[in-house]
């Protein structure tokens, strides 16, 4: 009975935040259904317009300091891809501007309390990264031809390892896409999850004695994996970013 | 008998659709959200919607404008390191210029110093010579005053004698001529 009333008391819920639900009403999800989903894409948006279009309107040769932030972040992905993908990457930097700015901001803001987290979603980061994956195939066999088919003979490998190599890059080659999404919406899902599970403890002292040990000690975990997730917010974004240039960099030049 | 055949397969059926909606609903509750495929159609759909407007915003007016911004701060910046080198260079000449201005006007200075103690020296010298004349005639004046001077106390001298003498010997009660009495002055005062 005891046990019954804690575990009621304490609402282990984890993954409640993770949930797709209708904005407007209760009705079943359709492809066009207006969710809480939909509502913090449209945030994402809102805040990358906030930031570098309203941010950069006074155009400045001193910037101020949103222009500054907008600056910083473009400098910061522009020289990503131009040092990874060289040059001629370039032409991607706005599709890869794109996955950057929709991650970073994504992830952000999932942070704030009772927020939604877009790239906690799989089927949004599956999306990302199929969307690289083919647009890095199609670039490769537009560019190359069946040249691109070089990525997966190893020339610098002995003749007899190639056929063996071959299979292992292909396979290489094609689990990209599922780890390249899986780590993106397995970090933010986990960070968020754990600091449920914290927050769960937290109202221990209300119930139960040992609660006077517990709740400080949850909050101070909390607070500790709250540090990590923002630094994990945007390391994430920097990995799936970085690794986007790597692949595009494949497409463009097979050889290495 | 076929009336409870349908019934109690209609109930069977009821009971395995309550059953499975039951475990659909645990399924959905206790699993993770996020493989509840059910909402896939919706996230993509809204995730396309999303990343090409914000490709566009980006594409179209964000990343120009930057890139813009940035240029331009490269070129000002370009710019006023030439212009900086440039007045550098003109500050450098204007030293120059400076140094040399200053030297010529030393040398001028002592040009003009030189000469002004010529010019000096020769106004002086005027000056001097002038003075030494102007000195020699007025001491040649004075001597000849002194001259005079000591030729008028002579005569006044003779005079006194005479007059003294005249009157000594009328005291004596001896009458003696006016030009005896000169003579025999001056012979005594040749003495």
């Amino acid at each position: 009975m005891a046990t019954e009333e804690q575990s009621e008391g304490l609402a282990f819920h984890p993954m409640e935040q993770f949930k797709i639900q209708p904005l407007f009403n209760d009705g079943p999800i359709h492809w066009y259904t207006i969710t809480n989903a939909t509502l913090w894409m449209a945030v994402v948006l809102l805040c990358v317009l906030a930031l570098f279009v309203i941010g950069t309107r006074g155009r400045a040769i001193i910037p101020s300091r949103m222009q500054s932030v907008a600056e910083l972040g473009y400098g910061f992905v522009h020289k990503m891809v131009e040092d990874v993908t060289g040059k001629d990457g370039l032409k991607f930097f706005p599709y890869v501007f794109t996955l950057f700015c929709f991650i970073v901001f994504s992830n952000f803001l999932g942070l704030i309390p009772g927020a939604f987290t877009t790239t906690s979603h799989i089927a949004v980061t599956g999306i990302l990264a199929v969307a690289v994956f083919l647009a890095v195939t199609i670039i490769g066999f537009v560019k190359h031809g069946t040249h691109f088919l070089g990525l997966f003979w190893v020339k610098s490998a002995p003749l007899a390892l190639r056929p063996i190599l071959a299979v292992i890059e292909i396979i290489s080659y094609f689990v990209r896409p599922v780890s390249h999404s899986i780590r993106l919406a397995g970090n933010m899902m986990a960070g968020h999850a754990v600091i449920k599970v914290f927050a769960a403890f937290a109202p221990l002292i209300l119930i139960s004695g040992i609660g006077i040990a517990v709740t400080p000690l949850s909050i101070l975990a909390i607070v500790a994996m709250y540090a990590l997730e923002i630094l994990v917010a945007f390391i994430q974004a920097y990995v799936f970013t970085i690794l986007t240039c790597v692949y595009l960099r494949d497409a463009l030049h097979p050889g290495h | 008998m076929a009336n409870t055949t349908t019934e109690v397969a209609e109930a069977a059926g009821e009971a395995a659709g309550q059953a499975a909606d039951a475990a659909g609903q645990a399924t959905q509750s206790a699993g993770m959200p996020q493989l509840d495929f059910s909402t896939f159609p919706n996230q993509m759909f809204w995730l396309v919607v999303a990343l090409v407007l914000i490709y566009l915003v980006l594409s179209k007016i964000a990343l120009p404008r930057i890139a813009g911004i940035v240029a331009d701060r490269q070129g000002t910046i370009t710019n006023d390191i030439a212009a900086a080198e440039e007045l550098r260079a003109k500050a450098v000449e204007a030293e120059k210029a400076y140094n040399k201005a200053l030297v010529d006007a030393r040398e001028e200075a002592n040009k003009i110093v030189a000469e002004a103690r010529v010019d000096i020296g020769k106004d002086l010298d005027k000056a001097t010579a002038k003075a030494d004349a102007e000195i020699a005639a007025k001491s040649a004046e004075s001597v000849k005053r002194i001259e005079e001077i000591r030729a008028s106390a002579a005569k006044n001298v003779e005079d006194v004698a005479k007059e003294t003498a005249e009157a000594i010997v009328s005291a004596l009660g001896v009458t003696a001529d006016a030009k005896s009495v000169a003579s025999a002055v001056a012979a005594r005062l040749k003495e």
